[in-house]
């Protein structure tokens, strides 16, 4: 268990460098943020700027250390701020309502796109040459293609010229969220483009590492050894060579997940999604600051959250990694 | 300036045809990938330097119009909505785009190989804080973290986005430097420059870096990729500087005049292909690199067929295991 010891330890760090990177931000960037802000509000009279100066928490007292405590207290208690063009909704009621959508899609397609990606590297490494490893530069080059223009077409294609499925939005407005059928029948109609982007343009990254690493591993001794045996060509190609291949691919998943996050902010904000990417680009947009804040530290902890189980999903995975303190 | 002169005219000349022959015999030697590869990035390159002396059009001149037309001959990619021509505009653009690639391309690379081989080649608490911190930069989320960065610096400039990309895309390349100035650390050659005496500093820059400049170039290949994808991404969120023409940007107005919805195809795909050429001849490349120092990776060329399966030269023997069954007599 000194494996997962150290990766808590390493995570705890991490966790560390986003709160302090987000606390050194607003402190380090040149221009005045709450001019911008206060921009918006016409006709203040200074005492007014000056309550809403402290509401939303501008020139803060006291050294740059207490200040620097007083805002991990505001983390561990969910407090992120006041929202400045959503007035006056709290920056965690915001995020609590949008990131169950990005969490619900993005989850889902990741998951999807790793499996079917990983099954697919499988059989391209295992049949070398075959159709599907030729069909492999065409799908990795998808990879080399903007999110973003992939997202556009497919809608221009599915959306406006078939007319097969509905863009823009989570579900048809109208409709009330809850538990009720036309809700959620919506709302996974309206799920299928963005998913179908996210797994067209991640799918290529896993399938190419396994084929990669499963060529190597099916030239290995005990590959020709089970063949010899007289195994059926399916528990050697799963149980011998993709058993032992998939490692790296667990490993990477830690560190692709990043590269997903990203391309998922960027498919919200072409979709209109109402997940938390297109809240973060409104919130920039309309120099929301707290709320641009407050979502960069729930993405990275939620990234962070995802690697770690990623990490513990290698550990069991691999029995060296248990035994061995990597970074 | 005259010592050297004399000194390099002294020398052996080294005949001008001889690197050309040297030139040639390597880029033999690639696979098909790579070369295909090349020669989209050299076109790119070409389009970087020439591209806004060749566009048909000003760029930025606007007409009073409504709708974006169609491709015409006139317009070969049609115009926006404001009449611009975006052929020339693509033209023009590709400028700033690839600058921004190579440059990011350039400095993460060398911030990569400095934490990388310094990480490898120290040891100790040297290695463990240097790969503590790249790892810690590249678990974080990238663009989420760039967006943020950018948030408060509305517009940013060519440089401004340069330098933001610069400090988050650099471990990625560090982490693969390190993991191979790790093998190479304890080679003899590095061990006896270390015996005759030489500095840390002077092992890095004369025995390791050189030993590894295929993963660095891979590595510089990779980062540009990145720097692309990503800056295009950052410009058509419109948090570039929107003033002045990249993919990205003609790719932020076509979405904010809602060309999906009006059918302009023209105003989107062709500078969204462009982009896409650009990011494929960069994989290409990457994977030419890869099989030259990999050659089991390669996909097709002098396979073996046995039984229902291909082989190459570098696979095990060959198993047949389909083979006809005598029958019993």
């Amino acid at each position: 268990m000194a494996f997962i010891a150290r990766r808590l330890a390493f995570y705890a760090v991490a966790v560390w460098a986003a709160v302090s990177i987000n606390f050194m931000i607003p402190r380090l960037m040149p221009g005045n943020a709450i001019d911008a802000v206060l921009g918006k509000f016409q006709n203040l009279t200074p005492a007014v700027v000056k309550s809403l100066e402290a509401e939303f928490g501008f020139h803060p007292k006291g050294s740059i250390f207490s200040q620097y405590l007083s805002y991990w207290n505001d983390v561990i208690h969910f407090n992120l701020g006041i929202s400045t063009s959503q007035y006056p909704t709290h920056v965690s009621t915001i995020i609590g309502q949008t990131l169950p959508w990005t969490l619900a899609l993005v989850g889902v397609a990741t998951v999807l796109s790793f499996t079917i990606g990983t099954l697919l590297g499988i059989l391209a490494g295992w049949r070398r040459g075959g159709w599907l490893d030729r069909l492999m530069p065409g799908l990795t080059l998808l990879q080399a293609m903007p999110y973003f223009f992939l997202a556009l077409l497919v809608i221009y294609l599915f959306a406006i010229v078939l007319g097969w499925l509905p863009y823009g939005q989570g579900y048809e407005l109208g409709l009330t969220p809850g538990f009720n059928l036309p809700f959620i029948g919506s709302a996974v109609t309206h799920s299928i483009l963005p998913a179908i982007t996210i797994i067209a343009t991640s799918i290529g990254g896993w399938m190419l590492q396994m084929r990669n690493v499963m060529l190597t591993t099916i030239s290995e001794d005990y590959i020709l050894v089970a063949q010899a045996k007289g195994l059926s060509t399916r528990r050697v190609m799963l149980t011998y060579g993709a058993r032992n291949a998939i490692l790296p691919n667990i490993a990477g998943f830690a560190l692709s997940l990043g590269f997903v996050v990203a391309g998922a902010l960027v498919m919200e904000i072409v979709f209109s999604y109402p997940g938390i990417g297109l809240t973060l680009y409104n919130a920039v947009t309309s120099s929301d600051y707290p709320l641009t804040q407050g979502i960069f530290l729930v993405i990275s902890l939620a990234v962070l959250t995802a690697s770690l189980l990623a990490d513990i999903a290698y550990a069991l995975a691999d029995p060296r990694a248990r035994s061995r303190s990597a970074f | 300036m005259g010592a050297t002169a004399l000194t390099a005219s002294a020398r052996p000349a080294v005949k001008p045809i001889a690197v050309l022959r040297s030139v040639a015999s390597t880029w033999r030697r690639l696979p098909l990938k790579a070369k295909v590869g090349i020669v989209i990035l050299v076109v790119f390159i070409v389009l970087a330097i020439f591209g806004p002396a060749l566009a048909p059009y000003n760029a930025s001149a606007v007409t009073s119009q409504a709708t974006p037309e169609p491709p015409t001959i006139h317009h070969l990619f049609g115009t926006d909505n404001s009449g611009g021509d975006v052929l020339s505009e693509m033209l023009v653009g590709i400028r700033s785009t690839v600058e921004v690639g190579l440059f990011t391309g350039v400095i993460a690379t060398v911030l990569s190989v400095l934490v990388g081989t310094a990480a490898g080649y120290l040891g100790g608490f040297a290695d463990e804080g240097l790969s503590l911190f790249s790892n810690v930069v590249l678990v974080l989320p990238a663009l989420p973290l760039l967006i943020v960065i950018l948030a408060y610096e509305p517009h940013a400039s060519a440089f401004a986005t340069i330098v933001a990309l610069s400090a988050v895309g650099w471990p990625w390349g560090a982490r693969v430097i390190r993991a191979q100035t790790l093998s190479l650390r304890n080679r003899d050659f590095v061990l006896a420059a270390r015996e005759v005496g030489e500095p840390a500093w002077r092992i890095i820059a004369f025995e390791l870096i050189p030993n590894q400049i295929g993963l660095i170039a891979a590595s510089f290949v990779g980062t540009f990729l990145y720097a692309i994808l990503t800056s295009v991404a950052l410009a058509f969120l419109g948090l570039t500087n929107l003033s002045d023409w990249s993919l990205g940007v003609i790719l932020y107005w076509a979405q904010s005049g809602s060309a999906v919805e009006l059918g302009a195809w023209w105003w989107y795909v062709f500078p969204g292909m462009a982009v896409a050429i650009l990011g494929m001849s960069l994989v290409l490349i990457n994977f030419g690199l890869d099989e030259l120092s990999n050659p089991r990776l390669r996909a097709s060329a002098s396979l073996l067929r046995v039984g229902r399966r291909s082989w190459r030269p570098t696979d095990p023997t060959p198993v047949v295991r389909e083979a006809p069954v005598e029958a019993e007599p």
